[in-house]
């Protein structure tokens, strides 16, 4: 399997074989992933999974540094194309493009090849910023990880794949159906709960969510659970009702388990354009969103809006999604993503 | 983001060339950058955008100054010209085969909505006395044919479904073969969600077409997605030469400039907009409307025309101050029904003001509705509709006897007037506190 996945993004008839054979595994339960294996294959998987989705961004920008001599308007207007495109969005992208320019003329750096150089560090620092918030607030035990988002993001899948992750943490993991909504969506949370050996704990569809997170949370008391997760109904963020559904989702989770460490994760789709700005602005206010993950990576979209986020929200990117397997999430290093965005180690 | 539109950005590039006659070379220029920005903010590609700005700043230079409009409007009025043309008329209609049964295909990226629009679209297609079947062709996704399942239920059409153990291919050919045996005049494959670059799965749509020939291939699209929806449209429609494309979650708030890029790379209509979850929440695509809608201004234009023709721009004066006072009353309400009725449907009017689209959604009057608010209005005596605040059981139940109506009608009535009656004077407390955009007036008037 290890194998496999190394060859993953190499091979293009292997894939959909992978695919099959990570459903297949799947369905068997396959909780069984060591921690050990994981952590070796991150960084692979990690720059796998990212030159796929970034090399349209890297190969732009060598390009774009090798058929200019000297740094220029022209170069930068260029530059500026790139990182449009990427999703990074015009009021960010003319920051960076300021930033890149004055430096240029302070430091009088005359060859493109340091435009680069510059442009990574600032990208490094904008994402970096939160270093020590990226991983899961999930410490001490027990702990509640509330998963929120508009409609189709991803949210039900990520639930899957981090409480797989947990798993493999030796962590004990409850999963709450609170998307009593969208059709069939406790079917879906409860065979990735199958799949990766978690309980789920769900009412009738139709039944109010707050309901189910209180019955959840109990659950998880009586059975001293590590990790609960609950999955909650996507919803467009300018729906009024439904946001406040979340504050009392919210209220519930404060009174009945005060003594948990708290996550709330917001899940987005990295095909989104600027709208993620304003899912992030408005579901911050609504919820107290501590992470970001980050969905579909594994497509040919950069994700590029999350920099205007991190920059304007100071919210961490926590994971990313690169695929619909199980295995298919890393942890975010904006190291590691700005480096790989660049194709280096 | 309320007055954030590209109108009043232009306004304010054009503000130094009032009484000019003719827009030259520079403004044209400076004008471009603010249209080009604007199309970027609302996630159009960055290619279409520079091809749009080139085609509209050929036709912009020179272009005399309407006498009633300023250089910004003047401007404005050839981006929406030129936006609404490529956006494409209105084609909603799903070509029904002479020969049925009519096959319907969506597929698109994970999570578009496809699903959900199969439930829709069946639905609107059983109102037309067909017979759909739905069939359920993702054998991918966790609990995807329980999900095509409970949607089928929800709006009373079947489901075909053989597991998740067969192909795709397998499944569309039985599911056609029943529909034919079961008199089901229109199936709807919903298939798996897939990214354009997975060979794999875009070969396996290829299969399914080959093998049964839908008479439409309608890619579905997320109204959220960013600069990649190139790539997206891009790949399907070479892939599977789509038919159209059926854009979702438009009850969101983005600007939605991915149908613009859609519809550049593909060439294929828009044929109908997703405005919810629920299975009614599908419409009919308003090319001039998405137009609008990118740019982020309403439907300024076609409004600051119909008011031209129809609205007295002395009373709209008064109208204008009347909200910004707060004395808007039952009266106003209803002088401003009667001169709307002029100008088409009530609905769209209010669709029109820029920004307030959505906030009015809430309180939409229909055409026959407007009837009975008629008639309620004109039971009430001066003193009621001049303050409404008068307005108490009693009096609410007289006046739903004297106008036919119920007291509830009247109730919801009068919380619609309070309602527009708040959010008129939010409006223009913003504009007031709006710096820079002291320029922008209540489209009511005529000018902005
Ligand atoms: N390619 C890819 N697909 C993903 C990824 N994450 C989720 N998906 C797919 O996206 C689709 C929607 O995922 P869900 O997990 O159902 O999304 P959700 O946010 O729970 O959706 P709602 O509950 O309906 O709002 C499914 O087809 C998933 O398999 C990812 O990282 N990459
Ligand atoms: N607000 C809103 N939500 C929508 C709309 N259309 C679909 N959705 C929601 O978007 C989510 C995804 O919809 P699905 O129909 O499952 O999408 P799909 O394309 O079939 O997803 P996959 O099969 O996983 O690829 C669900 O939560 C739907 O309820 C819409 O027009 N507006
Ligand atoms: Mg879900
Ligand atoms: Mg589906």
């Amino acid at each position: 399997m290890l194998k496999k996945l190394f060859d993953k993004f190499k091979n293009e008839n292997e894939e959909k074989d992978q695919k099959i054979e990570d459903v297949e595994n799947n369905k068997q339960a396959e909780a069984s992933a060591s921690t050990e294996e994981n952590e070796a294959n991150i960084f692979k998987r990690l720059k796998e999974g990212l030159s796929k989705t970034t090399q349209g961004i890297t190969v732009k920008i060598e390009d774009l540094i090798k058929s200019y001599q000297k740094v220029d308007e022209e170069l930068l207007e260029e530059l500026e194309e790139v990182l449009i495109t990427a999703d990074i969005g015009v009021q960010t992208t003319m920051e960076i493009i300021d930033h890149i320019r004055d430096k240029a003329k302070a430091e009088k750096i005359k060859e493109p090849e340091m435009i680069k150089v510059i442009l990574k560090d600032k990208l490094k620092e904008i994402l970096g910023e939160f270093e020590d918030d990226q991983q899961l607030n999930i410490q001490p035990s027990p702990a509640i990880i509330l998963v929120v988002g508009v409609n189709g993001v991803g949210k039900t899948t990520s639930i899957g794949k981090i409480a797989h992750k947990l798993k493999g943490q030796n962590k004990k993991v409850l999963l709450a159906a609170a998307d009593t909504f969208r059709a069939a969506a406790v079917e879906q949370l409860k065979i990735w709960g199958d799949r990766v050996g978690v309980e789920v704990i769900s009412h009738q569809e139709g039944a109010d969510p707050a309901a189910v997170i209180f019955d959840a949370i109990q659950a998880a008391k009586a059975r001293k659970v590590d990790v609960l997760i609950c999955d909650t109904a996507g919803r467009l963020h300018n729906k009024k009702n439904l946001m406040n559904e979340l504050g009392k989702i919210s209220k519930i989770v404060e009174r009945e388990y005060a003594n948990a460490t708290r996550d709330v994760l917001l899940v987005l789709d990295a095909t989104t354009g600027q709208n993620a700005i304003q899912q992030a602005k408005i579901f911050k206010e609504a919820t107290n969103i501590s992470g970001l993950v980050l969905t579909k990576l594994d497509g040919t979209a950069k994700g590029g809006v999350i920099i205007g986020i991190s920059q304007e929200l100071k919210i961490p990117v926590k994971l990313i999604g690169v695929g619909e397997g199980v295995a298919d999430l890393q942890e975010f290093d904006s190291n590691s993503f700005v480096n790989a965005l660049f194709g280096e180690e | 983001m309320i007055f954030e539109g590209l109108a009043e950005k232009l306004q304010n590039t054009f503000h130094k060339l009032k009484g000019k006659g003719k827009v030259n070379e520079k403004d044209v220029n400076d004008a471009m950058r603010e249209v080009k920005m604007a199309l970027l903010e609302a996630d159009v590609n960055f290619k279409v955008v520079k091809d749009f700005v080139n085609k509209v700043k050929a036709r912009a230079i020179g272009a005399e100054v309407l006498e009633s409009l300023t250089p910004g409007q003047q401007i404005i009025k050839i981006v929406n010209e030129e936006l609404t043309e490529l956006m494409g008329s209105t084609q909603s209609k799903i070509a029904f085969s002479s020969k049925p049964p009519t096959v319907i295909m969506l597929v698109g990226l994970q999570g578009a909505g496809k699903t959900t629009t199969c439930g829709k679209l069946a639905k609107l297609i059983k109102k037309q006395a067909k017979r759909p079947l739905l069939i359920a062709a993702d054998i991918y996704r966790p609990a995807a044919i329980k999900q095509l399942q409970v949607v089928g239920g929800q709006v009373d059409v079947p489901v075909f479904t053989m597991g998740d153990k067969q192909n795709p291919v397998n499944i569309a050919k039985a599911g056609l073969e029943h529909a034919i045996n079961h008199g089901n005049d229109v199936v709807i494959i919903d298939t798996a969600g897939r990214l354009h670059i997975d060979d794999e799965l875009m070969g396996e749509l290829q299969s399914v077409k080959e093998s049964i020939k839908p008479h439409e291939i309608l890619l579905v699209v997320d109204s959220m997605t960013g600069q990649d929806a190139v790539n997206v449209a891009e790949h399907f429609n070479e892939k599977l030469g789509i038919d159209g494309v059926i854009l979702t979650k438009l009850d969101g708030d983005t600007r939605g400039g991915a149908a613009l890029s859609v519809r550049a790379v593909t060439n294929k209509p828009i044929k109908f907009a997703a405005l919810g979850e629920k299975l009614d929440d599908i419409e009919v695509f308003h090319p001039d409307r998405m137009a609008s809608r990118i740019l982020g201004m309403g439907d300024v234009l076609s409004l600051i025309e119909k008011a031209q023709e129809n609205f007295d721009a002395k009373k709209a004066k008064e109208l204008e101050n009347k909200i910004k006072s707060q004395s808007f009353t039952f009266e106003d309400f209803l002088d401003q029904l009667q001169q709307m009725k002029n100008m088409g449907p009530i609905s769209q009017l209010l669709e029109m003001i820029p920004g307030a689209g959505k906030q009015l959604k809430g309180l939409e009057v229909d055409e026959k509705e407007l009837v009975y608010i008629q008639a309620i209005i004109q039971s009430m005596t001066k003193k009621e509709r001049q303050n409404p605040s008068i307005l108490n059981g009693s009096r609410r139940k007289r006046i739903a006897a004297g106008s036919g109506t119920s007291v509830q009608q009247v109730n919801r009535l009068i919380k619609q007037f309070e309602q527009t009656r708040k959010m008129m004077k939010q409006f223009t407390d913003m504009e007031k506190g709006m710096k820079k955009g002291g320029k922008f007036k209540l489209p009511f008037g005529n000018r902005f």
